[in-house]
């Protein structure tokens, strides 16, 4: 973007030996500000002066930036213990004079800016941010026991209409992405593991691989992966708006307990739904790999569904299903969690939706790994 | 505007709409919801471009500009939107610097000073460096001025200033309004609904109706009230009087 030329001029002459007079004309706008205040000043300093007066006779238009140019020239001349006035003011410009609050554009701000902390400082808040966060955490993890164990001894003030909904969302309109993603990892893992068991003749055990591998693994964290990506953050979006549109504070007035109200119902929901989809998940991984065993390593499907059987134990499948139930836990947990610490604004809901993700995944990953140490010694 | 018409999709919205807007007066455009106030703000502002009908600002079609003279004429306008529209992850001095980002050869100081008058002009000083969430409906309300006025622009379009607002806030900004308009010799068009606000601040009222796609009448509010025989024109602007009778 180039300078536009400057729309004013401006001729200096003085009135005695002490009275400087800068007679201005055209069209003071926002472009010409630093540049007026540049070309004045060049003026003033090459000798001393004893008072300075601005003639806005020739000026056609003055912007409010342009006005503040010359309070800025006042300042400066002021400052140095020189007289300063203006003659012929339009009533125009004099109308912008007098709404800039002249002592207002020396108030220092309220709050300082954000400034660069140190690191110490720095690790000091993250520190902090992570307390904080994990007692908000565990205060609502309290909070929803407490609503369980009190729903427990009443189930009809359970919201089952929207158990229902929430099961029909997070469960029934997930079967085809989760189909699909099972479906294509149980096929790469089978393709990728055939190169090698190829090498030593041990096609067949293709089938075992990859049904174990689906079953104690891949099933349960791929589903709780996908549902935490759909349904942690449908969570977060739908209670956090409804905070900042303080309809979450409107039951309360009603007398709800909005946690009974908005959690338990999607908490139901996901423990119910989360043990379904991750069967459904172990099932199609196990077809994806039937598709590279039958139409790849020459196995008919009755010797890979035979193979695929015989490693699976009851143990392995009530212990996949046990994981799902936590990782359905976990993501409701975190998902209202998260919606219901919004304050603010709008922005705050996208961040937390960002955060349910986040932190139900890290979560879903952490108690994966507690629970592959404790099922290998309880085993 | 000219002979402007809008529609969606099959329904026709305006038809024929023809007024000006004179240089320095405060036009109030009232009509019940619906009736099409709101669209004709976004034609004057150029967010919707009709196909038939002409929208004029200092000579220049809005609906037949192309991008840079849209930006040229957008630098002529400032808008308040209804919700204060102020961009959340910016602080309020931010915001209002936002417009001056297109102008270069100004120095960091000068920006700083006009970002800390214009925040003066509504009295928000010493507000720049908070969030619009830690700010107050009113003050955000003020802030969204404070950017729509950051260019001095010739013409200033408020869609329903006041709403949302509780009477004293409501007031504060009316009397701004009032003192922008004299101080900066602004154009203003305001939409609005609130027939209080309309009979204390406009210069000319414009009101439109649903049915007739169009203006029904147009004048200085007391003259309005004084000599229209139209009942929805003088329902509208007795609506108040009724109201108070009430209560």
């Amino acid at each position: 973007m180039s300078v536009p030329q400057p729309g004013y001029t401006f001729q200096a002459h003085w009135e005695d030996e002490e009275v400087l007079v800068f007679a201005l004309s055209g069209r003071v706008s926002l472009d010409d500000a630093d540049r007026l205040l540049a070309d004045m000043e060049a003026v003033l300093g090459e000798r001393s002066v004893g008072s300075v007066t601005v003639d806005l006779a020739g000026v056609s238009y003055m912007d409010s930036a342009g006005v503040l140019t010359l309070f800025r020239l006042e300042d400066r001349i002021r400052r140095k213990g020189r007289d300063y006035g203006y003659t012929h003011v339009p009533s125009r410009i004099r109308g912008i004079m007098e709404l800039i609050g002249r002592e207002e554009l020396e108030k220092p701000p309220l709050r300082s800016e954000r400034e660069t902390e140190g690191i110490i400082e720095t690790a000091g808040d993250v520190g902090l941010k992570i307390y904080l966060d994990f007692r908000a955490l565990m205060i609502f993890l309290g909070d929803l026991v407490a609503a369980l164990v009190h729903l427990a001894g009443h189930p009809r003030e359970v919201r089952w209409g929207d158990v229902l909904f929430y099961m029909r969302r997070t469960g029934a309109e997930g079967f085809p992405i989760v189909g699909l993603i099972s479906l294509l990892i149980g096929l790469i893992i089978a393709f990728m593991s055939s190169l090698q068991l190829k090498q030593f003749g041990a096609n067949v055990y293709v089938a075992s691989l990859v049904s174990l591998a689906i079953v104690r693994e891949l099933g349960p964290i791929m589903t709780a992966i996908l549902v935490a990506g759909r349904s942690a953050s449908a969570y977060a979006a739908e209670i956090g708006t409804m905070r900042i549109n303080d309809e979450v504070d409107a039951l309360a007035t009603m007398g709800f307990d909005p946690i009974r109200f908005l959690a338990v119902p999607k908490l139901i929901a996901t423990v119910i739904v989360l043990p379904i989809l991750t069967l459904y998940s172990d099932l199609f991984g196990i077809a994806g790999g039937l598709i590279v065993g039958v139409t790849g390593l020459d196995l008919t499907p009755y010797t890979y569904l035979q193979e695929s059987q015989r490693p699976i134990t009851l143990f392995y499948l009530l212990s996949s299903l046990l994981k799902a139930l936590v990782f359905a836990f976990v993501i409701a947990w975190i998902g209202c969690q998260r919606g219901f610490q919004v304050r603010g604004g709008v922005e705050e809901v996208g961040a937390a939706t960002t955060s349910a993700v986040v932190t139900s995944i890290l979560l879903i990953v952490i108690v994966d790994s507690v629970f592959a140490v404790v099922l290998h010694y309880l085993r | 505007m000219d002979r402007l018409t809008a529609r969606f999709g099959d329904e026709t919205i305006l038809e024929n709409v023809s007024f000006d807007v004179f240089r320095g007066e405060i036009l109030c455009i009232v009509g019940e919801s619906g009736c099409g106030k709101s669209t004709l703000l976004k034609h004057m502002i150029g967010l919707i471009r009709s196909s038939k009908g002409r929208v004029l600002v200092g000579g220049v079609d809005i609906a037949a500009a192309d991008d840079d003279q849209l930006n040229l004429i957008r630098q002529k306008i400032g808008v308040l939107f209804q919700s204060d529209a102020l961009l959340a992850s910016m602080t309020l001095g931010e915001n209002v610097k936002l417009p001056l980002d297109g102008f270069v050869g100004l120095s960091p100081e000068t920006v700083q000073l006009i970002v800390r008058m214009k925040l003066g002009m509504v009295n928000l000083s010493g507000y720049e460096n908070h969030y619009p969430a830690e700010l107050s409906g009113g003050m955000r309300k003020r802030g969204g001025l404070a950017r729509a006025i950051a260019l001095d622009p010739q013409i200033l379009f408020f869609d329903e200033p006041s709403a949302g607002l509780d009477p004293v806030n409501a007031a504060e900004l009316e009397t701004l309004i009032r003192g922008i308009n004299t101080g900066l010799c602004t154009t203003m068009v305001i939409v609005s609904h609130q027939v209080e606000l309309v009979l204390r601040i406009a210069d000319r009222v414009m009101m439109i109706d649903r049915e007739e796609k169009g203006i029904i009448a147009t004048g200085a509010p007391e003259e309005l009230r004084r000599s229209a025989s139209d009942p929805r024109v003088r329902n509208f602007l007795f609506r108040v009087d009724a109201e108070r009778r009430k209560g």
